[in-house]
């Protein structure tokens, strides 16, 4: 068994609140100084920046896992990860079809670029990547897990946008693969608040927006190889596979 | 009707300075979901709510809202008080819950 270090929320120039220094390049280059092995870019409602991340980060021996972190009708911030090309297709296409369609003021809410290795700009997204989809989280699971993919509520006990501000209480029968706490929050003391936490792994990650605060925190796990199936079994704590604790 | 007319009725606290409290309100909207007002919300409208972050402003400068009335004696962060100072959005405060505050600018705009 490996243990890896992977840092599974990183938000690219893409995401509206991404600093403009976060191109695809400049965090696998960041990661690679930041001794990450595995990482995610999860920009609000879109995938624009996967592919390219994982090509670069190919070239250093890191793995990067596609995803999107996702705005439920309900504004909670939910991370999805996704393994092949083809899944992280549909799911842009299902994230285009529930995303409102409302123009983007950059001068409001940030620059929305794609940009290619060398950090040109490619294309913007004109619509805000920033409201919620028309879809509750319950289906968004549903959703996810039909393409294949993995779901895990992100910054659960944050003031804003966190499940249990939104919700008031874990939604019963909700089927999530894992719970993303805040980075500086305290496994053992938010299982003592919230005790259906027991039940599942938690990752913190560094939600970063700047390249400085890449792997500012990350997760170590324990996994046979760095492929998507031996991910998920971490993620589940499954056949001596795990996310371990600090 | 005016904020200034409703400020004072309500004895609403102003909590920024130099901005336009004479323009008219031309109505009010009440959500703290914030992509549920970027996309309903209108023009001139006065919004209620009890979110207190810096995209409230943006949001609020977007749609060009009269005004944020925060409720039940929550304040704005500095982020969210800085940035309304910048985009001259009007930000008040009331102890009033949201049923209270609703329900007596309602009643004023009717009258």
């Amino acid at each position: 068994m490996n243990v890896y270090r992977a840092d599974l929320h990183i938000h690219s120039v893409l995401s509206p609140c991404g600093d403009l220094e976060m191109s695809p390049r400049r965090i696998v280059a960041r990661a690679v100084e930041m001794g990450l092995d595995i990482i995610a870019v999860t920009d609000h409602n879109h995938t624009g920046h996967a592919r390219l991340t994982r090509r670069l980060g190919e070239k250093h021996g890191i793995w990067v896992v596609y995803g999107a972190e996702v705005n439920t009708r309900e504004e909670v911030h939910c991370l999805t990860f996704f393994d092949t090309n083809q899944q992280l297709e549909d799911f842009q296409m299902q994230l285009e079809r529930y995303l409102p369609m409302v123009p983007n003021d950059p001068h409001l809410f940030g620059d929305q670029v794609i940009v290619d290795e060398d950090e040109h700009i490619l294309s913007e997204i004109r619509h805000s990547l920033y409201p919620g989809l028309s879809l509750g989280i319950s289906d968004m699971t549903g959703l996810v897990h039909e393409l294949g993919g993995l779901f895990v509520p992100a910054h659960v006990d944050r003031p804003m946008n966190g499940l249990y501000i939104q919700l008031g209480l874990f939604p019963d029968g909700l089927e999530v693969d894992a719970v993303e706490i805040s980075r500086n929050t305290d496994p053992a003391g938010i299982r003592k608040q919230h005790s259906e936490l027991e039940s599942y792994r938690l990752l913190r990650n560094s939600d970063a927006h700047y390249p400085e605060h890449i792997g500012r925190a990350y997760n170590m796990m324990s996994m046979k190889a760095k492929t998507f199936s031996e991910f998920t079994l971490a993620l589940h704590g499954k056949e001596g596979r795990m996310v371990k604790e600090k | 009707m005016n904020l200034k007319q409703i400020a004072d009725e309500l004895g609403l606290k102003i909590l920024n300075e130099e901005v336009d409290l004479e323009r008219e309100v031309t109505g009010g909207y009440v959500s703290d979901l914030l992509s549920d007002v970027m996309g309903h919300a209108r023009e001139g409208e006065l919004w209620i709510t009890l979110q207190s972050h810096i995209n409230v402003v943006a949001i609020a400068s977007l749609k060009d809202l009269a005004g944020i009335v925060l409720v039940k004696g929550i304040l704005p962060d500095s982020l969210m008080l800085e940035k309304a100072r910048e985009e001259g959005i009007p930000v008040l405060a009331t102890t009033r819950t949201t049923f209270q505050t609703t329900g007596l600018i309602y009643k004023m705009m009717e009258s």
